[in-house]
């Protein structure tokens, strides 16, 4: 709420030093002192199969997490993922029952989520609506629709070749969405770090009438960006369907808050402007690590939930206040 | 004055609930009795003790996600008290409930307040943490109706004048919040620091101070309202009220209270909330499964912010928006 003086330094500080100081060479060093205590509390936690299982706790969540963090770059919020989830998987378990195969099924996964990042970014950018509200009322308005759909019932029966997204190794232990997750991560980097429509995601969330007056048509950027994250839902929906091969209307609840905080304990700032996708690749890691290696002790998933919700707070809070310290 | 008054948000609102009874009366007399009137209002004093709160901390430019969880907490710690200590009288529960649903609030607040958290980031924290709090204290166990003491399941049926003590409750928010916010310097402040907080800022009003205020506001109905729905419901469990944040979010603004902050009242919370309430109590009567109750409810909000959009669109305050579009 209250501006901030920015300094200008008289010299900068060296490439290498900023390396090293950066959030994502924190968030590194967080993640391997994870993995060491983690192989250290429980003897489970050093077996590649076991390792390879993990991956599932964080790849489905971290590919619509890539979108999501270029979404709020731009000073936007989606918190409808997890309802675009359960109505790509809805709608792809109704074509199912209608006799669909395994192509058409990806059809209308990545459909629906496209047709659902659309509907969000129309309502964002051309009625002029905050994102925020916007996307609270598709959560109830997608998984409402869901429940509309199934009631208590689930879809199952989906063709056998449909279990290779969830289910499929491509090599070894590598599964086959843990290659998805690398690929999604690359192509992001490369969108975010090195094309002039990611420089125009940063402009945006700095100073979106500056970047008008600039000439980035902000509406058509910001637009994208729903249809992106909503394409990422379906990939997820996809992957996850695939996964547990049923379809149930509670499908991801709750993921939407998981991806926010993958988002934001990677570095990206909240409030729009600043982050970087290596940095959400990072706490990708992180948060499965954390999941699992809580899991392997024997801890219920509500009280992990408690840890997301203290990280999610934290990694925020406390640079807050080691610079209010250090002010004093 | 007049049509000033007819025009108003609350007016619309008030008419569209009028016309929303009158369709279901002309199929199903039965529900705009006076006594089912009564029950739907009862029913939705709940929704009514959050929306209020949720108003207070959405006019100063914030959200509170997690009343729900809180609700849940409050309920849950206020029952185990009751399984403990039977005897304990209902006027120190209900204090036991209010404070701690106070505390909650200003850990909220603190966050936003001291470390200039983001509202969202703070309250879908808290929201998992207060969650993951009452299974850890309850272990996932239930509180049933048969471990709660009568007195304790008395006190929200207890009726007075014909209405219950739940009702009573909500109407006695409404008064204290309206007189609270349009008479007191903590309600002026509120739209003070919602409409320009860099002019609160100047006038000598603490933006953060009075962002906390509302979250304790928030945090202490919420409480109140723990401890009113587990003993109205007669059990307390990990997820009660789970999802409940959506529909007060959805009741203020379906209620005219503008997300970005400043503008809404304690009255449109109050007719945003009953016009949810209404379509809830009705989706059974009109044969309408109640699993359509959480798209309705999406779309409420979606068609709500539209309307109010456009509404404020022709006041012409805002010149760079247009251009924004027209790119």
């Amino acid at each position: 709420m209250t501006d901030t003086t920015r300094f200008i330094p008289d010299r900068l500080q060296s490439p290498l030093q900023k390396r090293l100081k950066s959030w994502e060479s924190l968030l590194l060093l967080v993640a391997i002192a994870i993995f060491v205590a983690n192989s250290f509390a429980s003897p489970y936690f050093l077996n590649a199969w076991n390792l390879s299982d993990a991956t599932f706790n964080f790849t489905e969540k971290a590919m619509i997490a890539f979108a999501m963090a270029l979404l709020i770059i731009s000073g936007e919020i989606d918190l409808s993922v997890a309802s675009i989830i359960a109505l790509a998987s809805t709608a792809m378990g109704a074509a199912v029952q209608m006799g669909a195969g395994t192509p058409v099924l990806i059809l209308v996964g990545l459909g629906t989520g496209l047709l659902c990042g659309a509907f969000n970014g129309v309502l964002v950018t051309r009625l002029g609506l905050p994102s925020i509200v916007v996307t609270i009322g598709t959560m109830s308005l997608f998984r409402g629709i869901s429940y509309i759909v199934l009631g208590d019932q689930a879809f199952r029966g989906y063709p056998a070749d449909f279990a290779f997204f969830g289910q499929g190794y491509v090599f070894w232990v590598i599964t086959f969405e843990l290659v998805l997750f690398a690929v999604i991560a690359v192509i992001y980097g490369m969108i975010l770090h090195m094309t002039n429509f990611g420089r125009a995601v940063y402009a945006i969330g700095n100073n979106p009438t500056g970047a008008l007056f600039s000439g980035i048509r902000v509406a058509r950027v910001k637009f994208i960006l729903f249809l992106l994250t909503g394409l990422m839902s379906g990939v997820a929906a996809i992957c996850l369907t695939s996964r547990l091969g049923s379809t149930r209307p509670s499908i991801a609840t709750g993921w939407e808050l998981e991806v926010v905080t993958m988002v934001v304990l990677g570095g990206v700032n909240i409030l729009g402007g600043s982050g970087t996708i290596p940095g959400v690749v990072i706490a990708a890691f992180v948060m499965g690590l954390v999941t699992f290696g809580l899991g392997l002790l024997n801890v219920p998933g509500i009280v992990m939930s408690i840890v997301i919700g203290a990280l999610l707070i934290g990694v925020i809070a406390l640079p807050r206040l080691w610079k209010m310290w250090r002010a004093q | 004055m007049l049509q000033r008054l007819i025009t108003s948000r609350e007016a619309l609102l008030l008419g569209a609930i009028a016309v929303l009874l009158a369709l279901i009366s002309t199929r199903f007399p039965g529900f705009v009795t006076p006594s089912n009137l009564a029950d739907v209002f009862n029913d939705t004093s709940p929704l009514i003790l959050l929306a209020i709160g949720q108003m207070i901390v959405i006019l100063t430019k914030c959200i509170d996600l997690s009343v729900a969880a809180n609700l849940a907490l409050t309920g849950m710690v206020v029952s185990m008290l009751n399984l403990a200590f039977p005897g304990l009288p209902v006027a120190l529960i209900l204090v036991v409930a209010i404070t701690l649903g106070a505390l909650m609030g200003m850990f909220n607040g603190i966050l936003v307040w001291k470390l200039d958290i983001p509202p969202i980031v703070v309250t879908l924290g808290t929201m998992t943490i207060f969650r993951g709090i009452i299974f850890l204290i309850s272990d996932g166990k239930w509180v049933n109706s048969h471990e709660m003491s009568p007195a304790f399941k008395a006190f929200p049926r207890f009726e007075l004048l014909g209405l219950p003590m739940l009702s009573w409750t909500a109407i006695l928010a409404v008064i204290v919040f309206t007189i609270v916010m349009s008479r007191t310097t903590l309600g002026r402040a509120a739209y003070a620091v919602g409409g320009n907080p860099h002019a609160a800022t100047y006038t000598g009003i603490e933006v953060g101070r009075t962002q906390f205020w509302a979250f304790t506001i928030s945090g202490a109905l919420a409480g109140l309202t723990g401890y009113l729905w587990v003993s109205r419901y007669a059990v307390a469990y990990v997820d009660i009220a789970g999802g409940f944040e959506l529909d007060v979010v959805a009741a203020c603004v379906i209620g005219g209270i503008s997300i970005a902050g400043g503008i809404g009242s304690v009255g449109g919370a109050l007719l945003g909330a009953l016009f949810l309430g209404v379509i809830k109590n009705a989706l059974p009567v009109i044969n309408v499964s109640p699993f359509w109750q959480l798209a309705i409810s999406g779309g409420a909000i979606i068609i709500a912010v539209a309307v109010n959009a456009r509404a404020s669109r022709t006041k012409g305050r805002i010149i760079l928006k247009s251009a924004e579009h027209a790119a």
